[in-house]
């Protein structure tokens, strides 16, 4: 029996059917070893290495010695490059050949963008606003993808994506009500500065969770693939938020499902105080792209010409194709990560001179259109001027307007007010009644 | 036998929007759609000695005011749902894991040969990825219709629920919204489920404004119309009349008590009201509370834990509403502070037994 208890244990290790000794429980235990044997030896023999693996999970060959694979982070994806430092295009076959006018504006944009932040930095600093988060070092990738989508593709962005809604035309008015939470603010004062959005910019309104965008551009890619309308999603976001678990789910699902999608990652160095070694050991967050089956590119961030080649030909292929693109853009988070941070305290000084003087987007662009005659000294000190009014002119507008009832503290939590929120709603009106003094509701709209 | 309960949760949609036959939703939904199979129910299984179920099925008459009706078990009605929508819908599109081939339930067979792979699919094992994704696709202005295989495992997505699902209209000032997005998930206890297949989680969602929870019943198999039909969400239903206690559960619950119910008129002559919550976030305040204006005694019984479980907000809120007709303390019946057990389920679970005791307290405090 103890004989028997062993076959079984041999043979059927987690079968419910239990041994107690009986000869037909035994007799079937030895038909099924005899099986098992008669098994193996009909087997062919494993002859040579040209025998293709069929194992339904990957397509690949044997191997007949043991190597583990091993990643490639000393020399890692090059970075693809339009212009070097000084503005002077490298291989005139990758010039995209952007006209004048349009060369213009994107300088436009990205030193309007930085008046802005300059301006509603100080203005936090001075307790005017309560948070602000600036874009500085990174204009060149919002500007140079931004020109190279079509209006009607969806953005959707982390928070550090300003200088999208920047190009699409985004009024400085809103962007201040927004910061400002006033009665104009599209999202009726109800989020933290900079977490901007517009339906007619196709522009997803920030949220402050990170990389929960990501999976939710992968399934509005899907659903634009189904309309078959020509539109494509682009989904940024930084290389810590790329650490998070739905940075894996959105990449995952953009390539089994076929999304028309770019996802374009800011690796700026940085999240908060946390250095890249910190945040991953591989070759970036571009090398992850093949893992996922996913076409992917490294670009020179501070380039805008870089960032605007690699987002069409993306484009281009991701509607045509079917399929997501991940570009990575490499740059350097200038400014300190918020207001909220102090960035001395685990960065140097000389890092940071060394981005904003030696290699920033605008300052290279700057020297794309003076070599050719574009912009001068002239020019420069005009527009300065001239955005620096634009942008002071709406921040006092945005100061001097009261904030919106307080009653859409109650709306849009559901498309109807159920009737508890009514109640609530009731509630604190006849509190207000009684208490209006210990209230500010001179600063909101009646 | 076979499905039972099924629970919904949905968010920031309208109020009058409908969950059981059709999902023309213009309206965020979240449905997690609960399915309970039960196999130790053959009664001529002598060999295997797992307990019996825990509560009886009660056909309801025949409805026909919906037009004409067929016999479905839950999951046929919820595939007869799911069937009626992509059929009035063509941006509808219904995903999870294993949806394809039908589901580990059976709850979409057919569907993808009817309506195409594009827009029945399986996903990557991933359900922060699915709702995420769902959310997406709703955004984008499509219906999505996302499963979670087992309620139990809609915790990797409550994130993507709870902090975006939930306040995408609220945070944008209603610029965008994903009013289109339900997620369906089996939910409740099976029998043999242990931790992991047997978990109600709806009053986690219950504390997160902006989504709608729901859960429905169905006896095992029951007259379903065909075509297309409405339930109101937020609103409860009176399923049994009655003078001296109201008895309140949802989902497979509404069994145990009705059956309760039975005995406690048999035994102890005493009338009770029946009532299905049917939607557990918004819930429906006037319809319970006008209930024990009447009655004067509450019982809310339900499966999951009872600490932070939803009957500690419905028995707080008639507290506060119904003070003076209330003749005594307000009874919750549920599943004790633990994890739900594999081996001991019949004595974890809030049985006809202990709901029956309890009104009995109740009656003779």
């Amino acid at each position: 029996m103890a004989a028997i208890g062993g076959l079984r244990r041999l043979c059927s290790i987690g079968l419910s059917a239990v041994s107690q000794n009986s000869g037909l429980k035994a007799l079937r235990l030895c038909q099924y070893r005899a099986f098992g044997v008669n098994g193996a030896l009909r087997q062919q023999p494993f002859d040579s290495p040209t025998e293709k693996p069929q194992f339904p999970g990957a397509s690949a060959d044997f191997v007949d010695h043991l190597e583990f694979i091993q990643p490639n982070v000393i020399s890692g994806i090059p970075v693809y490059r339009v212009m070097d430092r000084q503005g002077q295009i490298i291989n005139p076959s990758e010039d995209p050949q952007i006209p004048k006018e349009e060369v213009l504006n994107f300088y436009q944009k990205m030193t309007l963008l930085n008046t802005m932040d300059r301006i509603l930095y100080e203005s936090q600093r001075q307790g005017r606003i309560s948070f602000y988060m600036t874009n500085y070092g990174e204009e060149g990738t919002h500007i140079g993808s931004a020109a190279a989508l079509d209006p009607n593709d969806i953005v959707f962005g982390q928070y550090r994506e300003a200088g999208v809604l920047m190009y699409r035309g985004f009024p400085l008015d809103l962007f201040m009500a927004q910061c400002y939470a006033n009665a104009d603010d599209l999202g009726k004062g109800r989020q933290m500065p900079v977490h901007y959005g517009s339906k007619d910019l196709n522009f997803v309104t920030i949220s402050s969770p990170l990389a929960t965008q990501i999976p939710q551009a992968a399934g509005a890619a899907y659903a634009l693939k189904r309309e078959n309308v020509n539109r494509a999603v682009i989904c940024y976001f930084g290389e810590g938020a790329a650490s998070e678990g739905d940075a894996h789910a959105g990449f995952n699902f953009a390539a089994t499902l076929e999304c028309p999608i770019i996802f374009f990652c800011r690796n700026n160095g940085y999240a908060i105080s946390t250095p890249t070694n910190e945040q991953y050991r591989g070759d970036g967050i571009a090398a992850r792209g093949p893992g996922y089956g996913m076409m992917s590119i490294r670009v020179d961030g501070n380039d805008v010409f870089a960032v605007y080649n690699a987002t069409k030909e993306a484009r281009r292929r991701a509607i045509a194709e079917n399929q997501p693109f991940l570009i990575e853009a490499m740059t350097y988070r200038i400014g300190h990560h918020s207001t909220s941070d102090d960035s001395s305290a685990y960065r140097s000084v000389d890092e940071v001179n060394y981005w904003d003087k030696q290699d920033h987007p605008i300052s290279r662009l700057r020297h794309y259109m003076t070599a050719r005659g574009w912009w001068g000294e002239e020019e420069e000190r005009a527009w300065r001027k001239q955005s620096r009014k634009l942008v002071m002119e709406a921040f006092e507008r945005a100061e001097r307007r009261l904030k919106p009832r307080p009653e859409l503290l109650f709306s849009d939590v559901y498309q109807e007010i159920p009737s508890n929120l009514e109640k609530q709603k009731e509630s604190l009106w006849r509190h207000l009644q009684q208490y209006k003094e210990h209230y500010p509701l001179d600063v909101y709209d009646k | 036998m076979a499905a039972v309960a099924r629970f919904l949760v949905r968010a920031s949609g309208s109020s009058k929007a409908s969950i059981t036959n059709v999902s023309n939703g213009v309206h965020s939904k979240v449905g997690v759609s609960l399915l309970r199979v039960s196999s130790g129910f053959n009664p001529h299984a002598k060999t295997q000695k797992r307990h019996a179920a825990h509560f009886t099925f009660q056909a309801e008459p025949a409805q026909t005011k919906y037009g004409p009706t067929q016999k479905m078990n839950l999951f046929q009605s919820v595939t007869s749902a799911l069937d009626n929508t992509l059929a009035s819908d063509p941006t509808a599109v219904i995903f999870g894991e294993d949806v394809a081939f039908g589901g580990v339930f059976r709850c979409t067979v057919g569907l993808r040969d009817k309506y195409g792979k594009d827009r029945v699919f399986n996903t990557p094992l991933c359900e922060q990825g699915i709702v995420g994704f769902g959310i997406g696709v709703a955004v984008a202005g499509a219906t999505a219709i996302a499963e979670i295989q087992f309620a139990d495992y809609i915790y990797p997505a409550f994130d993507q629920i709870v902090n975006e699902a939930a306040k995408y209209r609220y945070r944008s000032g209603n610029l965008f919204d994903c009013g289109n997005l339900t997620i369906r998930a089996p939910w409740g206890c099976v029998g043999h489920g242990s931790l992991y297949h047997s978990q109600s989680p709806e009053a986690f969602f219950a504390h997160c404004p902006g989504i709608k929870v729901v859960i429905l019943y169905r006896a095992a198999v029951d007259q379903v119309p065909v075509e297309a039909y409405h339930i109101p969400l937020s609103e409860a239903e009176v399923l049994q009349e009655g003078s001296d206690v109201t008895m309140v559960a949802w989902g497979t619950q509404v069994h145990v008590i009705k059956e309760v119910a039975a005995m406690a008129q048999e035994k102890l002559g005493v009338s009770c009201e029946v009532i299905d919550l049917q939607t557990i976030l918004p819930w429906d305040t006037e319809t319970i509370c006008k209930s024990v204006v009447k009655t004067g005694r509450l019982l809310i019984s339900h499966e999951a834990p009872v600490t932070g479980g939803f009957a500690a907000e419905i028995s707080s809120t008639v507290q506060e509403e119904c003070f003076l007709n209330l003749e005594a303390p307000i009874s919750r019946v549920c599943g004790y502070d633990t994890p739900f057990p594999h081996i001991f389920e019949p004595f974890y679970i809030p049985d006809k037994w202990k709901c029956f005791d309890a009104v009995k307290r109740m009656i003779n405090y």
